[in-house]
């Protein structure tokens, strides 16, 4: 069996990403942060140490100001319906995931400008487009760093020095990359990051995060629940400070304690390692695709950085019937059609059919990367002989 | 220098900052513990970080060097 499917969820996971969730449940097992018994201060402690290990990852200097979600889609609707105003612009690319597509859609029915600046075919994004969509009523600018489609970097760094430069703020969108690419909240000018756990930081699904930037003024965000926080138990009101402000009932503690293992695992292997493993299969598979008659592979054509996602499609073979394919006859598991980013679809030319994903994970190898190009060769192969004798 | 044996006890907001400072003060080597808030200290029913009183301008220093909000801090 052979996964390509990591930038929906990562699998396998480093082992001790198990073994911290066996341990939780066997050992630990209580509520953090609200009672004051030995378990429930160790149920805290774990989850302080992930926030640590998260801000040590994302060059964050104080971990309070992590917040945890059940994943990017919370973390990015917390952002865009708390933060956003009727009357209010914000500015976003054609190469979005529906996590911001839809919350956008949502919030322009009360009022909310939105402004989508065209990437062009290959997914990339010029930023003086941004710097010219800006005017007065401009709140936000949010973009995600990487597509899940093509594996296309935005210039996060330089649409981060556009916002400070206009006092916007600005949110990425790190799913593809948080724990698989470099990122840093004060160099690539983020003030709001939205991660996931679930794929390259190899926790479970159902965690995730919002990192709020030390410039972020949190009474200008609303919370989108409040409950019950452990903290000023004596009042009514929702507490104000981080990370209570966003984080209301018992947390999904028994994901974090794998998250926590996960990201320890990745700081132990270093996120430019990580990141340089997968990048070299992935343009081996991209070369090798390349390299089939019939066979388009999407996104940038020079072999610079990108997340290790790889789009194509086969002439005259729906991406459906490829993936079923390749399940059935060769146990490799893709993603297939639209990835929940039809606007993406819509910008490099593939709607309404979509593609055939591969996407790569710190637990494939070169020799996954050969038997998948082989696989798709013999389908080329097959299908024109097959043509051959039904002409 | 000999220890006064003497324990005091920071009061925090949130089990958040109690561990955080924790964490803090174990990275500088200072003997520190979680306790339940004291009954007679506060209504809340939250954990409180108990400190020898000698480290008391340590343990000041990172509350204020890493900005973390607390309520108070009082001898046992």
């Amino acid at each position: 069996m052979i996964y390509f499917d990591n930038a929906a969820t990562s699998f396998p996971k480093p082992k001790e990403v198990s073994a911290a969730i066996i341990d939780y449940m066997n050992n630990v097992g209580a509520s953090p942060g609200r009672s004051g018994h030995r378990l429930s201060i160790e149920a805290g402690r774990i989850l302080y140490q992930c926030r640590e290990n998260l801000a040590e990852l994302f060059h964050v200097s104080d971990p309070l100001r992590i917040i945890f979600t059940s994943n990017a889609t919370e973390s990015i609707n917390l952002t865009l319906r708390g933060f956003l105003r009727s009357g209010d612009q914000v500015i976003t690319s054609s190469m979005e995931h529906n996590s911001v597509m839809r919350p956008l859609r949502e919030l322009e029915k009360n009022g909310v400008q939105i402004k989508v600046i065209p990437c062009s075919v290959d997914g990339s994004l010029n930023p003086e487009d941004i710097e010219k969509a800006i005017n007065k009523n401009t709140a936000l600018i949010v973009l995600n760093h990487a597509s899940n489609v093509t594996g296309t970097l935005l210039p996060i760094r330089k649409a981060g020095q556009i916002a400070r430069k206009h006092n916007i703020l600005f949110l990425v969108d790190a799913a593809q990359t948080a724990g698989a690419y470099p990122l840093d909240m004060e160099k690539d000018n983020i003030d709001l990051l939205a991660f996931t756990g679930h794929k390259s930081l190899f926790g479970p699904t159902g965690t995730g995060g919002l990192v709020i930037g030390e410039n972020v003024e949190i009474h200008r965000i609303l919370p989108l629940k409040t409950g019950g926080t452990g903290s000023r138990s004596e009042s009514e009101n929702h507490p104000d400070f981080l990370p209570d402000r966003y984080e209301s009932g018992t947390p999904n503690i028994v994901g974090i304690a794998g998250l926590n293992a996960g990201v320890s695992y990745i700081l132990k292997k270093g996120t430019k390692a990580i990141h340089q493993y997968e990048h070299n299969l992935c343009q081996i598979l991209i070369s090798g695709l390349k390299e089939i008659t019939g066979v388009t592979v999407y996104g940038k054509e020079e072999t610079g950085e990108r997340a290790s996602v790889v789009s194509f499609t086969i002439a005259g073979q729906s991406p459906s019937d490829i993936g079923l394919k390749l399940d059935e006859n060769y146990a490799m598991m893709c993603r297939v059609g639209l990835h929940c980013a039809p606007a993406a679809h819509k910008t490099i030319g593939t709607f309404p059919v979509g593609t055939v994903r591969f996407s790569i994970g710190l637990f494939n190898t070169v020799e996954d990367i050969e038997k998948a190009i082989a696989a798709i060769r013999k389908m080329v192969r097959d299908h024109k002989n097959r043509k051959v004798k039904n002409d | 220098m000999t220890e006064s044996g003497q324990k005091s006890v920071v009061i925090f907001y949130s089990t958040s900052g109690a561990i955080k400072t924790e964490s803090l003060a174990k990275k500088q080597r200072l003997t520190v513990k979680l306790i339940p808030v004291p009954r007679h200290l506060s209504s809340d029913c939250g954990i409180c970080l108990s400190f020898n009183s000698d480290d008391i301008h340590g343990i000041e220093k990172i509350l204020k060097d890493n900005k973390i909000e607390f309520d108070a801090i009082y001898e046992l």
